[in-house]
């Protein structure tokens, strides 16, 4: 008889520990600078726009909110407190997003977030760097533009290809028939994810800055070289994702045109539009302070600090076993 | 047939690609957090063995191939087809061509169990058992005294495969034979 171990822990008790440890560090961290933690809803009645994120559909069982959505990330409810006056704010939370499983991803997962008011991308990216250095030990990170990191990787500009040599290049990985649906972006995506982020921050870590414009989600955008360029970055540690953080979009009109684009992605992609949620919005109208905010994955962080690339190492139980 | 999406991919699924019927045995589901998700697969081709790497995104899917493994037993040959019976007592045959038997030819006895890789109910392919025991019927003459160190020579088996074994073997004797490596293992005591 085969013994069924399925209901034990796939993390061992020493990640379990580090776990344990990461989350004192990260509380530490934002002690030692001032910064509050809070909580906001796991459960909420919006999920978000984005086109290739979506949330859980969760059922609250109330008359009057019928449906509601397990958060792909607490963004929209920090920033209705950053607008209520919060001042710099943190928090760890649980988020989730469906279909999303691999070895460096689980539907449900830990997000660090955190705000700072009156900082740009820059000052935060330092302040990333800082938890980030302190925790793994490792290099200051490298900071580089999206534009050079493909470029150096995949040899190409872009901010310059056109749509035709683009679909070419991916044609490597993809049959021109899946391509067609694909998009500019997602073309990006493609190779950026294939051969750009496998070379990045081996060494030591690195930013990606710059993105381009149509990448943006909630940054705000400035010209730069005669591109428009999101003021978003990410950061990468071994060809590890690890973090995205934006200098946030405060123009509340700008932010309903771009959850409104979204929705028009989404209905072209044959996804369900997600309704708008206008108390966030009203929020942003009502004025959200100048800031930055990431948000960055701890299970991931955990994987590298204990050198595994399986993220079920980290969790004491992954999808399967939940 | 039904088909499968995406995020229902893992190893050992079976699937039709390009026409032709593949197992799965490797998915990586690629995402960057804000970006297009994508599934990077590795595939065997059941036709022709060769492995395929594949990209697809999210929400694409292919057709289930409507493959099974099954174990049969080996009755006989007639020269153009090798025929196996199923071991559940429904003594269903099914003639396997000479490519599906491939390899598997120089393992083949006579009442022993294959596992037969059945495609839309026709044999693909026969995998032998990892050790099969077969009667040496010709090999040099045994060396009285010989141990287990020493040379080795070839030994023609039953089923017409050729082996190396120790010096001390002799015609008659039952070997055990790893099929995987082709591999000597050890005498069988005779019954």
């Amino acid at each position: 008889m085969t013994m069924d171990s399925s209901w034990r822990p796939t993390a061992s008790w020493d990640a379990l520990k580090s776990r344990a440890q990461q989350l004192q560090y990260v509380r530490g961290f934002f002690a030692q600078r001032g910064v509050l933690e809070v909580e906001t809803p796991v459960l909420g009645r919006h999920g978000v726009t984005d086109v290739n994120l979506d949330g859980v559909a969760a059922q609250p069982g109330l008359g009057e909110v019928p449906q509601g959505w397990l958060q792909t990330s607490p963004e929209y409810h920090m920033k209705r407190l950053l607008a209520a006056g919060s001042g710099s704010i943190f928090q760890v939370s649980r988020v989730f997003r469906s279909g999303e499983r691999g070895r460096r991803h689980n539907p449900e997962f830990s997000m660090l977030e955190w705000y700072r008011e009156g900082f740009d991308d820059s000052e935060l990216m330092a302040e990333v760097a800082e938890l980030v250095c302190g925790w793994l030990d490792c290099d200051w990170p490298e900071v580089v533009t999206y534009r050079e990191a493909v470029r150096r990787s995949a040899g190409f500009d872009p901010m310059t290809i056109s749509d035709r040599d683009l679909q070419r290049y991916c044609e490597q990985w993809l049959e021109p028939e899946q391509l067609a649906g694909l998009g500019r972006d997602g073309c990006l995506d493609l190779v950026m994810s294939f051969q750009v982020e496998p070379t990045l921050g081996q060494g030591r870590p690195a930013f990606i800055t710059h993105y381009p414009a149509s990448q943006a989600a909630l940054a705000r955008i400035s010209t730069e070289d005669g591109y428009p360029v999101a003021h978003r970055f990410e950061l990468y540690c071994q060809g590890l994702e690890l973090c995205n953080g934006y200098w946030e979009l405060t123009d509340a009109r700008e932010q309903r045109q771009r959850f409104m684009a979204d929705n028009e992605q989404r209905k072209r992609a044959g996804k369900p539009e997600m309704a708008l949620d206008e108390a966030f919005l009203a929020a942003v109208g009502a004025g959200l302070p100048e800031c930055s905010g990431v948000a960055l994955g701890l299970d991931r962080l955990l994987m590298l600090k204990l050198g595994t690339s399986d993220i079920s190492d980290v969790l004491a139980f992954p999808i399967e076993r939940a | 047939m039904a088909s499968y999406s995406t995020n229902e991919f893992r190893g050992g699924l079976k699937v039709l690609l390009d026409g032709d019927p593949c197992i799965m045995l490797e998915n990586e589901f690629v995402k960057p957090g804000k970006g297009q998700a994508f599934n990077r697969v590795k595939l065997r081709n059941l036709m022709t063995n060769r492995v395929w790497e594949r990209t697809f995104k999210s929400g694409e899917s292919l057709e289930a191939a409507d493959v099974v493994e099954l174990d049969m037993e080996y009755l006989y040959s007639d020269g153009e087809f090798w025929y196996f019976m199923m071991t559940d007592g429904s003594f269903e045959q099914y003639p396997a061509s000479e490519k599906a038997v491939g390899d598997t030819i120089k393992w083949l006895k006579e009442q022993d169990t294959y596992t037969v890789t059945l495609y839309n109910d026709a044999p693909l392919s026969v995998t032998p058992p990892n050790f099969v025991e077969l009667e040496v019927v010709d090999t040099d003459p045994g060396m009285k005294g010989d141990t287990a160190q020493g040379g080795s020579k070839p030994a023609t088996l039953s089923t017409g495969a050729v082996v190396n074994v120790p010096l001390f073997i002799t015609i008659g004797e039952v070997l055990k034979v790893d099929t995987r490596t082709g591999e000597y293992v050890s005498r069988v005591k005779s019954s």
